[in-house]
């Protein structure tokens, strides 16, 4: 593995080619790199926005998304992942998340890349609050982002009413 | 036994960074919701069963049948809204 550090939270923006780069890293086996960008859109439910503040679980975070990329690892033959997540304030046409898989070919680093932004939209503990003309509001997660990670054959509720005790 | 809990997003607006709670041996996490709860007033509001909220023990997302042993860190919040 790399030795950059394969999960990073920070307020600094991001570089994405300075990222491949060091992912690749004189590896001569990678054949496919896969990348995805976040960027924080100028609206929302119709709605302009001015900037978003994302809060998250100081530890929790790190150890929740070196997880998902163990069962990332396990499910497909990738040769390095790394992962930048943006905190506090964020405003719109900022970067917001960076996933980077290599792999030897395509189709495992296209996958590696998307299962990675499923899981981490309902199973990392970020919290995004939206500031606009009405105000600021805490943003409501999404079923359809439950029904994204289940493709995967991991049931989420993270969304979804909590079932009964 | 001795918990502590921490709280996030709105949850956090409404209670502060977190706290600790005296709870008997066995106690799961829905029976500390429950007893946060109990202390009334913005505890109610923003715990209530009204609310639908996610938790976690010691780092990880858990259910709330999740039972606690002495010294957890459990987490309350609403649900998660990354990436």
């Amino acid at each position: 593995m790399p030795a950059s550090p394969r999960v990073v939270i920070r307020h600094e923006d991001f570089d994405l080619a300075t990222e491949v780069a060091a992912l690749r890293d004189g590896d001569g086996g990678i054949g496919a790199i896969a990348t995805f960008v976040g960027i924080v859109r100028d609206r929302h439910d119709g709605a302009a926005l001015e900037a978003l503040e994302l809060e998250h679980y100081p530890g929790m975070t790190e150890a929740s998304i070196e997880a998902m990329i163990d069962e990332a690892v396990r499910r497909f033959d990738l040769r390095g992942v790394r992962v930048v997540h943006r905190i506090g304030r964020l405003e719109p046409m900022h970067q917001i998340v960076l996933v980077v898989v290599a792999a030897a070919h395509r189709g495992e680093a296209f996958q590696a890349c998307e299962f990675l932004m499923d899981y981490m939209k309902t199973q990392a503990p970020f919290w995004k609050k939206e500031t606009g003309a009405a105000g600021s509001r805490w943003v409501d997660a999404r079923v359809t982002d439950d029904a994204a990670l289940a493709r995967w054959g991991i049931a989420a509720t993270n969304a979804a009413d909590a079932p009964a005790r | 036994m001795k918990v502590a809990v921490r709280y996030f997003a709105s949850v956090r607006e409404a209670l502060g960074t977190g706290e600790s709670a005296q709870v008997e041996p066995g106690t799961d996490v829905a029976a500390l919701r429950d007893a946060l709860i109990a202390r009334g007033g913005r505890h109610a509001q923003a715990l209530g069963r009204q609310r639908m909220l996610r938790s976690a023990r010691n780092l990880a997302l858990c259910s709330e049948e999740t039972v606690l042993v002495d010294g957890d860190e459990v987490g309350f919040f609403p649900p998660l809204t990354g990436g």
